[in-house]
């Protein structure tokens, strides 16, 4: 199963002969022999593999950072391909500086990852400042600095950035007038459109296929297998609109990324909040990647997103090539990692009744570490008033059962009620009733147990903070 | 001064073992270990798996040439396991194949059954049923009974500290390539070259001389790769000595992680004695370390939680008993702080509980009880230097205690579910190998006819900057400019019998040596001078590439070297270092084994919320001592990249077993390490001010291992943000603090 496969590596045209589904960094360390790149866990939890891609968009090249240990190789044909060695320059750029400036590297074997994250960031064009740039190595570990210099760098070059990058400006062209990224960046456009037309794209495989959406579940979970898959890959076939207001509904595409979730005008104008939460949703790297049909697919109980649509009561359009259909989140996870999702089938859109303006929304997630973690619990809440009374609710919680869970008893138990204490503990026990947690390396089935109710206690004295003290429930 | 090193490091061009350029046929190998924590191997089918794509030999335990042993202070280690297992992760079997991909697929094929037997993953049990590494260690002095009798408060208890991952973020490996005859070149990401060389020799049964282990840089070493990279490195080379291919091991993290050593969990007791106002009379404490299957260097790691049982503190009687059990585990090794810090935080929570007692803050005894110039520890050192009261005065000047106090008492009494805490630790840490023997080391410093300079030394560069002051000591000695001078990667051929780079004193004994040699070779260059000019010795000076008589520049550097070679004048020294000074008798738990201490003392406040169990580290002031620092930046790296990894240690990094002695925190999505979002809001660390250290290179001071402890601050910080909430403290002081622990300590009845 080995294929020819056509990219920009730096400034380098390469074509290569491996099996599509080869991790990224194989690739490029073994074939490539650009070891600037390391393996650091092949999991897509250090990000020393961090690498930026590029690719067109109509006029404009997109670039994104991503760990290409979780990347198949074959979506790279007909993309600019960049790394560490790729935005050397004579002389060091800024970021570079400031790295020896502050002591930021060490050992330096994160180093080229933390460099290439937040180069990346500056090419993906999204704001420069200490928060953003922050979020943009939250995916890179380094265990010889304690990040401490590495904060500082970023402090510094943020206060840098403000002065120098023009905004209004072309980015690319900025970044090689501030000597950030080497002149041929400008060039690249014209070779990738070059290239499209001759790329030999990855013929999409029917049978006995696995289909990989971002990869950031499946690489992680057949690590050594997914090289030698067969692979769909359904990144080939993305629609042109990924998300759309239509018949009253949020439509989303089961392609969507997260990061295209956090900076859609549409999901910002309708479910504000959101973007808010998935800060917390795995790294920059991983979320310019996982999709929200991968995530719901995957039905890992721990899910983030799929616990915030279920709380929404989203339901999915799913397809195959014989049929459409259509069915409600929540019936859609069945047991462990079993869903109402055949073989050929593919989760096509995900569909969310807008609610009007008047409606309350949480979403709460707790793991041993605070970002770039999976949760140990989480739980979303959903709710339109009447008045005093809880109209409508939909309570979420996952890490407590097999399965992403919809709190049904205990939306019940909410509905029609007043916001008062007594109401709140009532749900919350309910709610501890209606779980099975088990204990796992994210923490005892009691601390779960215990964990959500404070959850549920939390949901309501951020919503309702006129009403709910905290003084009240604990 | 920036560390040059890191030049290469921000272009992504500096070489680590898995980068070097393998020759061309370069095979690769996984190795397949037990998946059962204790039992007999009943039978292995490597049948499926030598058929297996790409595979070209599996070689075990009958495939050694000399002895299946490669234990480092205790010979109790095969390198395969023969019939019987003992730890998840034990080596049986080397599958070498084409790739790494080919050789981890093909491990999947090989079939094992075992006879499983009973499991001990917890050391007190392993105690009590006399499953020991070795007999039990005790270092006292006084008469505790004695002590205990003159206090007016007694108090015991039990500490539990856990493990730690070390995660330095470059996996072990190693590349053997077969040189002539049965020569063999082993490049390994290995603290102790040395060690690996001495391995190799022992298990292929050849001279050490035929074995040239060389360590070009490591991606992060923390001690994790001290004793453990030594298995990786004799893999490597008895499948390319058996093969006579190059071949290469690197671990993918999933193996390093289960199958390599960590941080020694502990298990304690304390008893402690303090007067009405604070000071410690007495004080008992046993430590049940977890070390393991095998010794590796428990033994050592176990005397050092001896050596600081008492931090800080002056204690006039002490019973300090080691015992090192032997479980199931895998076998514990050096981790940064090696013991230190597990001794430490049993004495801190002995404090916390006592200053409970006693109704007066745990810093007033801490204060109290600082070690002074002429105090001595159980272990009979007298204190010579100390800065430990020096240091904790220096933290009250630039963080004002009771302006703290109200301010996170004011903090406290607001409404809802946030609360604040803060707490002090002083450390003090000794600095040399506890090993006397260790305390050696050598450097070999080459001039070339240019005027440029090539050093060799022992030490091992793993991101804590040796390389680079190497290049400074050099560079100050001869006054030229440091783009001159060049460190070579660390190789036993061109230093041999080194010591691992490790005890904090890789830079201290290493930079002596090249000091050392460096003054012997500008002896010779000024005698050379002194004929040239017919001047005498005092009027000559090397400054800025000059050399000067008097205040005349008489010659460069440049065309100094180049008379001299032409005079034949050697340019090249070898120099040997060993520690002046110490020595230990382990008969009798007595002697002065450390050459000085370091010292310092710390601050941490911690936020806490109170609902959901997570915590955030507020501030982190410190004043430590690291001497006439030669390069600020380089241990003001150190100092802060140590702290986060104690921060780590005590609260989000947890390390957890079944009782099967299955790893269940076995990735990075598990195991989880400080990250950017989890650095303190605030920090602030200042250097001790005319602190020089005479016992150090140029005065300055060792840093590597002692700024962790100032991780356990953070400990009691949190503690004290939970007692504002519900006023309690838990009963058993267990770390690490993760969220779990912290909701269990929130609402203990509730949590069912
Ligand atoms: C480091 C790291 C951190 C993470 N952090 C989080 C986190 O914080 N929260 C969280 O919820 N998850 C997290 N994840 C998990 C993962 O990123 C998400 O579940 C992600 O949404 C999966 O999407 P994907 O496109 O990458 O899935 P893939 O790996 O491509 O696919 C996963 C599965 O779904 C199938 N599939 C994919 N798309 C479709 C589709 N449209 N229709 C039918 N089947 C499909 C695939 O065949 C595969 O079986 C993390 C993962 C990593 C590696
Ligand atoms: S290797 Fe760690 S994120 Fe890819
Ligand atoms: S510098 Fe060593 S891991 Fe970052």
């Amino acid at each position: 199963m080995k294929k020819e496969i056509k990219f920009l590596c730096n400034n380098e045209i390469k074509e290569i002969s491996v099996k599509p589904g080869t991790p990224l960094l194989d690739v490029i360390r073994n074939d490539l022999r650009l070891t600037g790149t390391k393996e650091g866990c092949k999991e897509g939890d250090c990000g020393a593999c961090t690498v930026i891609i590029g690719e067109l968009n109509g006029d404009d090249i997109i670039y994104k950072t991503i760990n290409s240990c979780l990347f198949p190789v074959a979506e790279i044909a007909g993309k600019h391909l960049v790394t560490i060695e790729g935005i050397q320059k004579e002389q060091l750029t800024k970021v570079q500086e400031l790295f020896l400036e502050e002591g930021a590297s060490q050992c330096g074997f994160c180093t080229p990852g933390f460099i290439v994250s937040i180069t990346g960031h500056l090419l993906s064009g999204a704001e420069v400042e200490t928060s953003t740039l922050t979020d943009s190595v939250a995916g890179n570990i380094c265990r010889c600095t304690g990040h401490i210099s590495i904060k500082r760098v970023i402090e510094r070059f943020s206060d840098w950035a403000e002065t120098k990058i023009n905004e209004d400006e072309n980015r690319i062209n900025e970044l090689i007038r501030l000597s950030l990224i080497p002149e041929y960046f400008a060039g690249v456009k014209e070779e990738l459109i070059k290239m499209s037309s001759g790329v030999v794209g990855i013929r999409k495989q029917t049978k006995g296929t696995t289909k990989v959406a971002g990869g950031t579940d499946i690489y992680v979970q057949q690590s050594e297998g997914v090289t030698d898959y067969v692979l769909e890959i359904l990144n080939e076939n993305i629609p042109e609109q990924k998300i759309e207001i239509a018949d009253g509904s949020l439509k989303i595409s089961g392609l969507t990324t997260m990061s295209e979730i956090e900076n859609s005008k549409m999901i910002s104008e309708t479910f504000p909040a959101i973007k808010e939460y998935l800060k917390y949703f795995g790294s920059r790297q991983i979320r310019n990647r996982a999709t929200a049909g991968g995530n719901i697919r995957n039905a890992s109980p721990i899910g983030d997103f799929s616990n915030i649509l279920l709380a929404l009561g989203a339901k999915l359009e799913i397809t195959s090539s014989t049929k459409t259909r259509e069915i409600e989140l929540e019936n859609f996870f069945i047991s462990y990692k079993t869903v109402d999702c055949a073989e050929d089938e593919t989760i096509n859109k995900i569909i969310i009744q807008l609610p009007g303006p008047d409606f309350k929304m949480n979403f709460e997630k707790v793991s041993k570490r605070e970002y770039l973690d999976i949760a140990s619990v989480n739980s979303a809440l959903f709710a339109i008033m009447n008045n005093n009374k809880i109209n409508k609710v939909r309570i979420s919680a996952g890490g407590v059962a097999p399965i992403p869970l919809y709190l049904k008893q205990t939306s019940a138990e909410l509905k029609n009620k007043e916001i008062n204490p007594e109401t709140i503990k009532k749900a919350a026990s309910v709610a501890m009733e209606e779980i099975s947690p088990i204990s796992d390396a994210r923490g005892s089935k009691e601390y779960k147990r215990l964990l959500l109710r404070q959850l549920i206690y939390l949901h309501f004295i951020k919503l309702f903070p006129n009403d709910i003290r905290a003084e009240e429930l604990i | 001064m920036i560390n040059n090193d890191t030049i290469n490091h921000v272009r992504g061009i500096s070489i680590f073992a898995d980068d070097y350029r393998e020759p061309s046929g370069t095979l690769h190998a996984a190795v397949f270990y037990s998946s059962i924590a204790a039992g007999e191997i009943q039978r292995v089918d490597y049948g499926e798996a030598i058929k297996s794509e790409g595979v070209v030999r599996i070689l075990t335990y009958k495939d050694i040439p000399g002895e299946n042993q490669i234990g480092s202070i205790i010979k109790d280690e095969p390198l395969f396991a023969e019939r019987y297992v003992h730890y998840i992760g034990q080596p049986i079997a080397l599958i070498v194949a084409k790739s790494r991909h080919l050789a981890i697929k093909a491990r999947k094929k090989i079939e094992i059954r075992y006879i499983p037997s009973e499991v001990i993953t917890d050391p007190r049990e392993a105690f009590k049923k006399g499953s020991l590494i070795a007999p039990p260690r005790v270092f006292a002095c006084g008469d505790t009974i004695k002590g205990f009798e003159e206090s007016d408060v007694v108090i015991e208890g039990r500490v539990d500290s856990g493990g730690q991952e070390h995660l330095y973020i470059e996996t072990q490996g190693a590349l053997a390539i077969p040189l002539e005859g049965d020569n063999l070149r082993v490049i390994s990401s290995t603290q102790g070259p040395t060690a690996v060389q001495r391995a190799i020799a022992n298990v292929l049964g050849i001279g050490m001389h035929k074995i040239e282990v060389e360590a070009v840089r490591l991606g992060g070493g923390f001690g994790g790769k001290e004793d453990q990279a030594t298995v990786w490195g004799v893999l490597s080379a008895l499948a390319a000595y058996t093969l006579k291919t190059a071949v290469k091991v690197i671990l993918p993290r999933g193996d390093d992680v289960k199958i390599t050593g960590k941080r020694h969990p502990y298990s304690s007791d304390y008893k402690i004695g303090l007067s009405k106002d604070g000071i410690i009379k007495s004080y008992e404490v046993t430590f049940y370390q977890n070390s393991g299957a095998a010794a590796d260097l428990s033994t050592a790691v176990l005397d050092r939680t001896l050596f600081h049982s008492t931090n800080s503190y002056f204690i006039p009687n002490v019973k300090a008993t080691g015992i090192a059990c032997k479980t199931n585990l895998v076998p514990n090794t050096a981790f940064r702080g090696f013991g230190g810090p597990q001794g430490m935080f049993v004495i801190e929570s002995a404090i916390y509980k006592a200053a409970e007692k006693l109704k007066i803050p745990p810093h007033v005894i801490q204060e109290k009880n600082l070690i002074s110039d002429g105090k001595s520890f159980p272990y009979g050192q007298i204190m010579i230097n100390s800065t430990a009261e020096k240091c904790f005065s220096g933290l009250k000047q630039i963080v004002d205690l009771e302006a703290i106090k109200s301010e996170t008492e004011k903090f406290n009494q607001q409404e809802g579910y946030k609360r604040r805490g803060f707490a002090i630790m002083p450390i003090c840490f000794g600095i040399s190998f506890t090993n006397t023997m260790l305390n050696q080391a050598a450097s070999l410093v080459n001039i070339y006819t240019d005027g440029t300079v090539a050093v060799s030394t022992a030490a091992v560069e793993m991101g804590q900057g040796v390389y680079m002051k190497i290049r400074q000591v050099v560079a100050r000695i001869f006054s030229i400019d440091i783009s001159k001078v060049k460190t070579e990667s660390t190789s036993t051929k061109t230093v041999a019998n080194t010591s691992p780079t490790a005890a904090s004193v890789g830079f201290d004994m290493n930079g002596k040596a090249t000091e050392i040699a460096s003054l012997e070779i500008k002896k010779r260059l000024t005698t050379f001078i002194c004929d040239l000019f017919e001047v005498k010795e005092e009027s000559v000076d090397f400054k800025d590439e000059n050399i000067l008589i008097g205040k005349e520049i008489k010659m460069t550097w440049k065309e100094l070297i180049s008379k001299a070679y032409v005079n034949r004048v050697s340019l090249c020294a070898q120099a040997h270092y060993a520690t002046p000074g110490i020595s230990f008798d382990p008969g009798i738990n007595k002697g002065n084994p450390f050459a000085y201490y370091s010292f310092g003392s710390a601050m941490i406040e911690a936020e806490v919320d109170c609902l959901k169990g997570t915590y955030s580290v507020e501030s982190v002031n410190i004043i430590h001592d690291f001497g006439e620092s030669l390069n600020p930046l380089i241990d003001m790296g150190q100092a802060e990249g140590a702290l986060m990894q104690g921060i780590g240690w005590m609260t989000m990094e947890e390390i957890l077993f079944n009782a099967k002695g299955i790893l269940l925190t076995n990735a990075l999505s598990t195991y989880k390490v400080p990250d950017i979002n989890y650095t303190p809001r605030k920090i602030n660390i200042k250097f001790l001010e005319n602190s020089p250290n005479i016992k150090g290179v140029m005065n300055s001071k060792a840093i590597g291992e002692p700024p962790l402890m100032y991780g356990i601050a953070v400990y009691f910080a949190i503690l004290n943000a939970i007692k504002s909430f519900r006023n309690c403290v838990p009963e058993i002081i267990t770390s690490p603090l993760t969220p779990e622990r912290v909701l269990k300590y929130l609402y203990p009845s509730e949590m069912i």
